[in-house]
């Protein structure tokens, strides 16, 4: 297999116009003779049932959720960016198009990122023009905040709920879609199968939640904007029901999986408090604007945050990273806090955290604006460890959150199977091997709005809608093969929880595939996680059957892809014998414990190809080129 | 500590369903209501039992798929917030507790604490948006908003959608709800243009789904975990009389 990136010819600035004068066109008469079907509801995949809807297309849209304004963009607390430069900071495209190479760690497609930067600026306009909310100046324009990996000020935001505001944005307007009768919604209903006939993507399978029902959906393109794997993990930032399953299913009917080994770390969330504990809780990154992050400078410090005097804290992000303190990278700021911990200085229950200190914002800004900032970052971190960050410094530590791996998709956003899509956090391009912060709810938008609906045009003017009936051999056999698995499942009646198995898969990625990872560390899981797996396929129990509602049963179904990626993410991070953003070899890293990368030998894009089950993936590489951006040591001193 | 709960089990619609008691021993005041439910729920598959259906997703009190009654207060006991941030810190030790669904004629029961809110989003699809296409956006900053009123819309465009405002209203009345987005338009500039038209089709759109009336009693706004405003409702109420009166032929009704 041969991966073609179907970069355009032409300078980077001209590269998506030539392009989308370059991309056929259909008809606008024959647009209501195709069928586009979208899979999840979040940014990208609101965005791109909506927009295809209102370009005539007929939409059919599926989540497990019980509405689609549910999807776990929802989450997202910060912000978004854009190349607005309103604040007349300098801010252009090119300087977000160059924080987001360099941010990502020189791993990602220079080509996409540049037109993610272009198409920021449209994104604002178009929420705005829906009725977000975002925050504003007296004056009635729109106001901006900074965010870490960047010296300007570019991210616009509604509170500390940008993300809530913008999937309603995406989600209204996809409601009106339905009322309109131009997109089908199907919620709690979840993907469980792509059906590929002839090598191309002609349809999917689904199973109805509530009923159990399994069918077959089928159309002429189908679009993945399913989130991320951080769920791998079990202890993440995202929602409980976040999974990988579709993405998954896409990756074993030859779409290659890109990167799986980029994980994003946050470095501020809630620390872990008992093992009960089901998730972890993000607190918004913004919060390192006014926030300042310490520890006590002697190992084994029990004293209470206020009994410790200034002389005796270190503020190590300000002390070693000088130009941008605070609001270093997230992978950098986790490191950190990691680094710090692993030194014995780490504070709170475990020493497994630091402090993130609003002492001095209240005295510079007074509490009321503190309050208006983050107001309801505070009250969330108050309900849910009783402590109140107005008169003691927030303990904070990072968790996974977010996952830049993903399917292998080309500047179209095509997955290497034809007429299969991947949107969102669901693909691997744009943030190479770190994501910077208020760029996921902007790559989220960017493809559902303003990407997928130019590029899938260009696919379907190439094929003849409806080609594939529901009577097709290949229909059957896939309903066949969910019917199977699910049947299997159920009768395994074995005598572990699926929880119990996440857990264990969770813990064993955290430790040996999470901040920090070595040749050790990967070579164990990749023994362990297969036993574990086959553990579970004898040991499982799942009460119920499959036609009822069965949260245990699609809990399942996912842990046990979980258990299949996991081990591809490891051998991933096994393979990249460097460090790079999120992957963290410790093996490879600078005199002063920075991430060093090795160029000459991994300057591109991991893409697995799924050889079948026991049988070790093939390694394809897209070679990167940095024309414009070139390949330094990522400095934030 | 030691928390007693009983909790509506029913298998399906067709059901009858009735409350099932259960001891929970252990409970770390640091878990969250849901983390012992999931603690409940391990043991219960562990002796071969069904596990309690609960929906619940981001955990985060953003999402709003979680929410029950915990002794006839939706959402439990601590103001502005979702059952999924109730910390068991709240409760004491000993304390029993009687769980039950959302219950309203508009929400009908899928399985023990889980109910179909899908009326909530035939409401917005009534009229709940800003009809403009993707691309005919102008720039962001030539709609200027005063700061007040993007912050009293941004109040109400917080809400989530859990549907406990329905729950905690005798009259099963999803006024909150619909009014939480007829204001969050009607106070920003780009809601205008189809300001009329949007109240009618909502409010008609909501009666048709089998929600009561407003009564002015306020339950809603007391267990809003997003503490939404009921001047909320008196706004689309009078939305809703000022485009009756303006009404033209060519408004279309919602039909049932």
């Amino acid at each position: 297999m041969k991966l073609d990136a179907h970069i355009p010819e032409g300078p980077i600035e001209k590269k998506w116009d030539t392009h989308r004068f370059k991309m056929k066109l259909v008809n606008p008469a024959n647009k209501r003779k195709f069928t586009v079907i979208v899979v999840g509801t979040g940014l990208a995949g609101g965005a791109a049932a909506a927009t295809l809807a209102e370009l005539g297309y007929n939409v059919k849209a599926f989540c497990f959720q019980d509405s689609p304004r549910r999807a776990h963009s929802i989450a997202a607390q910060g912000g978004i960016n854009a190349a607005k430069n309103y604040q007349n900071d300098g801010d252009s495209i090119y300087r977000l198009f160059y924080d987001t190479v360099k941010g990502g760690d020189y791993r990602a497609r220079e080509a996409n990122v540049y037109r993610l930067a272009q198409v920021s600026v449209n994104i604002i306009d178009q929420c705005v023009a829906q009725g977000v909310p975002f925050a504003r100046e007296y004056g009635g324009v729109l106001a901006n905040r900074s965010f870490g990996g960047a010296q300007v000020s570019r991210t616009f935001y509604a509170r500390g709920q940008t993300g809530q505001q913008l999937l309603i944005g995406a989600y209204q307007a996809l409601e009106r879609q339905i009322g309109l009768g131009k997109v089908q919604m199907y919620a709690r209903t979840e993907m469980l199968d792509v059906i590929v006939v002839d090598g191309v993507a002609r349809g999917i399978v689904t199973r109805d939640l509530v009923t159990g029902k399994v069918e077959a959906h089928m159309g002429d393109a189908v679009a993945l904007g399913t989130g991320g794997y951080g769920n791998v993990f079990f202890l993440s930032t995202n929602a409980k029901g976040s999974n990988a399953t579709a993405v998954w299913r896409a990756h074993k009917h030859g779409a290659l999986f890109g990167n799986p080994c980029y994980t994003q770390i946050h470095p501020t969330c809630i620390p872990v408090s008992g093992d009960y504990q089901s998730k972890l809780t993000l607190m918004s990154e913004s919060l390192r604007n006014d926030g300042r992050v310490w520890v006590p400078k002697k190992a084994g410090d029990t004293r209470a945050p206020g009994a410790i005097p200034a002389d005796e804290r270190d503020y190590y992000l300000e002390r070693r990273y000088p130009s941008f303190g605070n609001l270093v990278p997230r992978d950098v700021a986790s490191r950190a806090a990691k680094a710090v911990c692993d030194e014995g200085r780490g504070v709170g229950p475990g020493g497994l955290g630091v402090y993130l200190d609003f002492a001095d914002a209240i005295k510079r800004l007074g509490a009321n604006t503190v309050a208006e900032r983050y107001g309801n970052l505070f009250q969330m971190y108050e309900r849910i460890t009783g402590e109140d960050p107005y008169k003691v410094p927030m303990r904070i530590y990072p968790a996974v959150h977010y996952t830049m791996g993903g399917l292998w998709v080309d500047y179209n956003l095509m997955t290497t199977v034809p007429g299969l899509y991947a949107i969102g956090e669901a693909n691997f391009s744009d943030h190479g091997a770190n994501r910077l912060g208020a760029s996921a709810l902007m790559q989220g938008l960017a493809d559902g709005y303003f990407v997928l609906p130019y590029t899938i045009g260009d696919y379907l003017a190439t094929v003849k809608p409806g080609a594939v009936g529901l009577d097709h051999p290949e229909v059957k056999a896939a309903l066949a093969r969910v019917n199977d698995r699910t049947a299997k499942l159920l009768a395994i009646k074995g005598k572990r929880t699926v929880d119990s198995f996440h857990r264990e898969l969770g813990k064993l990625m955290w430790d040996n595939c999470g901040m920090g990872r070595n040749k050790a560390g990967l070579e164990h899981n990749l023994k362990r996680i297969p036993e574990l797996r086959a553990e579970f396929w004898q040991n499982v129990s799942i009460p119920g059957t499959g036609e009822e509602f069965n949260k245990e049963l699609e809990k399942a179904g996912r842990v046990a892809d979980f258990l299949e990626l996991g081990e591809l993410m490891c051998r991933d991070a096994l393979h990249r014998e460097e460090s790079c953003g999120g992957h963290f070899r410790e093996e490879y890293q600078t005199p002063d414990g920075e991430a060093a990368r090795n160029d000459e030998r991994f300057q591109y894009a991991a893409a697995w190809e799924w050889k079948g089950e026991g049988v070790t993936p093939v390694l394809h590489k897209e070679a990167l080129n940095f024309e414009y951006v070139h390949p330094t040591q990522r400095s934030y001193k | 500590m030691r928390i007693t709960l009983n909790v509506w089990r029913q298998k399906n619609a067709r059901d009858a369903g009735g409350f099932e008691k259960y001891d929970c021993p252990n409970v770390s005041e640091d878990m969250s209501f849901l983390e012992m439910l999931d603690v409940v729920n391990e043991d219960l598959i562990a002796k071969g039992r069904d596990p309690i259906a609960f929906d619940h997703d981001c955990r985060e009190g953003i999402c709003g798929m979680c929410g029950f009654m915990i002794s006839g207060v939706a959402h439990g006991p601590e103001s502005g917030t979702t059952v999924c941030q109730l910390h068991m810190r709240k409760f004491k030790d000993g304390d029993e507790l009687w769980l039950e669904p959302w219950r309203a004629k508009g929400f009908p029961i899928i399985r023990d604490l889980t109910v179909d809110r899908s009326a909530l989003d035939r409401i917005v699809a009534s009229g709940g948006f800003v009809s403009v296409h993707t691309g005919s956006a102008i720039d962001g900053n030539a709609i200027p908003v005063p700061k007040p009123n993007a912050d009293l819309a941004m109040d109400a465009a917080q809400c989530i959608g859990c549907g406990a405002c329905v729950a905690a209203c005798p009259n099963a009345s999803a006024s909150l709800f619909t009014s939480a987005k007829i204001s969050h338009l009607a106070l920003l500039p780009q809601g205008q243009p189809e300001r009329d038209r949007r109240a009618i089709n909502m409010v008609e759109r909501m009666n048709a789904e089998g929600f009561g009336h407003c009564t002015n009693i306020g339950e809603c706004e007391a267990v809003c975990p997003k503490e939404i405003k009921i001047e909320n409702i008196a706004r689309m109420n009078r939305d809703y009389l000022c485009a009756s009166f303006k009404k033209r032929p060519e408004v279309k009704r919602v039909e049932d």
